[in-house]
């Protein structure tokens, strides 16, 4: 078969298989929509608050970027310290895996307390927090982990340490980074709904799926589900396509 | 004395690494000399602080005890006037294979331009039979191809000096013999004085001018081998009986080195005259 039709043939045949399968198995077993809506109960739903989900959407996705970024900024600071320095290694990594231990569920009425009001902020720092470790732990390794020989080469010519960095150790890393900013994706999605849901505060896709809780609407609450789903792919694909742009060379051919 | 008449000179350098158990010495007492241009090649038996003499010689290392110098100067900090070779090519992945080459010149100041600098690479390539795969990554490349891509790099900006550590040891017998053609093809063009650490007794003699067998650790000089083998050396050369007294020289040597022969001026056992050559037929070949 033909590899870019496989690429899009493939993804639609499965999707439309489970859409299927769903809309078949709520209406095989009759069961009401407060406890499985089908697929042609989310239709209206999208159809009737179409603006709704545009805006809220729009409220989520940003929030969610600008979290991230800030998770790869601080992450891979951190993760430089701790590549270059053996005592900064050994002295975060013990802080850095209790803070990721903590359910981020049980921070965010804490940072809803601590910046009363200042819901942009706080959506945004809960999306950092939860999002930054696996970038900081993957640029730690990635540096740590560097053949001296790649040093030794430019350091005999008598380049400096940031020469290094920037010609070896930056590059060499970047596969690492992008694996982990993969999983930083969605993890950073997390963050943000689970700001908007457990401190509701009327912005983002968890602000509609809360108003389709307390109105009783269960098919609206699968909808937000879905369109949640449909951004987190949207937002993996745009890393995937960063990652060939700037760590293709990383990519074997197959074979 | 405060200069040398030689490129490359250790005077009484001793070097200890410090560990926990305490200074564990590796290189005791040891002095180089090895004129411009020529090519030295050092031998021993392994851990005996060869490659320990390679950083010291890039001025990676400050050695604990004595003074090397390059080119009339003290070594005190790395110095660009000199290329590095390793075991492991290190080529940057990311990097075509003319990029690879040219990296050293985005960090050297050279009166080179770029231009210049890449006519040079390809010229480099051309001579290491590389020409084709200038724009290839070294993913794509054998591990022979990237060796050679490697050597490019080394002197890509006219060092005077040349590190080699074991270049050739990760490669098969025939690759690694047709490595030492293009040594001798790129020193013809371009002369530079050599430093190659190895583990390969004809390596060593098919390659340089002299050769240094350094005693177990702490190494000193054990042994210093002329070698009389006349330029434009071809892999024959190694198959003369001259070239067999020298490898059973150096190889008695390096057992002395290894504590298993005991002294080191004894005579070597004499050498059995080379047999005359039988011809077999072959079985089912046409006479």
């Amino acid at each position: 078969m033909n590899d870019t039709l496989r690429k899009i043939l493939a993804p639609t045949i499965f999707i439309v298989g489970i859409i299927a399968l769903w809309e078949w198995a709520v209406w095989y077993n009759d069961l009401p929509d407060y406890r499985m809506a089908s697929p042609s109960d989310l239709v209206p739903r999208f159809v009737q608050f179409w603006d709704l989900f545009l805006i809220k959407s729009w409220e989520t996705l940003w929030r969610t970027v600008v979290g991230l970024a800030l998770a790869v900024v601080v992450g891979t600071l951190i993760g430089m310290i701790m590549g270059f320095s053996r005592f900064a290694r050994e002295g975060l990594y013990p802080i850095l895996v209790g803070f990721n231990a903590i359910p981020k569920a049980t921070v965010v009425p804490i940072v809803a307390l601590m910046f009363v009001g200042q819901h942009d902020f706080n959506t945004v720092l809960v999306a950092f927090m939860i999002s930054f470790f696996p970038i900081a732990v993957s640029v730690s390794i990635g540096l740590s982990t560097l053949e001296p020989e790649y040093r030794d080469i430019l350091r005999s010519l008598g380049a400096s340490n940031f020469t290094i960095f920037w010609k070896i150790a930056l590059p060499k890393t970047l596969p690492e980074f992008f694996g982990a900013l993969k999983v930083a994706v969605t993890l950073a999605f997390i963050g943000t709904n689970l700001m908007e849901i457990v401190s509701p505060h009327g912005r983002g896709l968890g602000d509609l799926f809360d108003s389709g809780r307390i109105s009783a609407d269960y098919p609206l609450m699968f909808a937000v589900l879905l369109a949640l789903a449909a951004l987190g792919i949207l937002l993996f694909y745009v890393v995937v396509i960063l990652e060939r742009i700037f760590a293709g060379w990383a990519e074997r051919s197959p074979g | 004395m405060t200069t040398s008449p030689y490129m490359i000179e250790l005077r009484e350098v001793s070097h200890a690494y410090r560990t926990k158990a305490g200074d564990l010495p590796v290189l005791d007492d040891l002095s180089l000399k090895i004129p411009e241009n020529s090519f030295c090649a050092v031998v021993g038996p392994s851990g005996c602080g060869k490659s320990t003499l390679t950083r010291l010689v890039s001025g990676l290392m400050k050695p604990s005890e004595g003074q090397v110098w390059l080119h009339s100067q003290l070594v005190t900090s790395p110095r660009p006037t000199v290329g590095m070779a390793f075991q492991n090519p290190v080529l940057l992945e990311w990097r075509t294979i003319l990029e690879n080459v040219l990296l050293p010149m985005e960090i050297v100041k050279s009166t080179m331009s770029r231009a210049e600098a890449e006519k040079r690479a390809r010229h480099l390539l051309e001579l290491v039979g590389l020409s084709g795969f200038e724009d290839k990554r070294p993913s794509e490349l054998s591990g022979g191809m990237r060796q050679r891509a490697s050597l490019c790099r080394s002197i890509i900006h006219k060092p005077d000096v040349l590190i080699l550590d074991e270049p050739f040891g990760a490669l098969d017998a025939f690759t690694r013999e047709d490595l030492w053609c293009t040594m001798h093809d790129l020193r013809e063009e371009e002369p530079c004085t050599c430093l190659l650490i190895t583990h390969d007794l004809r390596e060593s003699v098919f390659l340089a001018d002299q050769v240094v067998v350094l005693s177990g650790r702490p190494a000193h000089a054990q042994y210093v081998l002329d070698v009389d083998i006349p330029a434009k050396r071809k892999l024959d050369d190694l198959y003369t009986p001259r070239a067999v007294e020298m490898l059973a020289t150096l190889r008695h040597q390096i057992q002395v080195a290894q504590g298993r022969a005991a002294d080191a001026d004894a005579p070597l056992a004499q050498h059995a005259p080379p047999a005359k050559p039988v011809r077999r037929p072959i079985p089912g070949a046409m006479q």
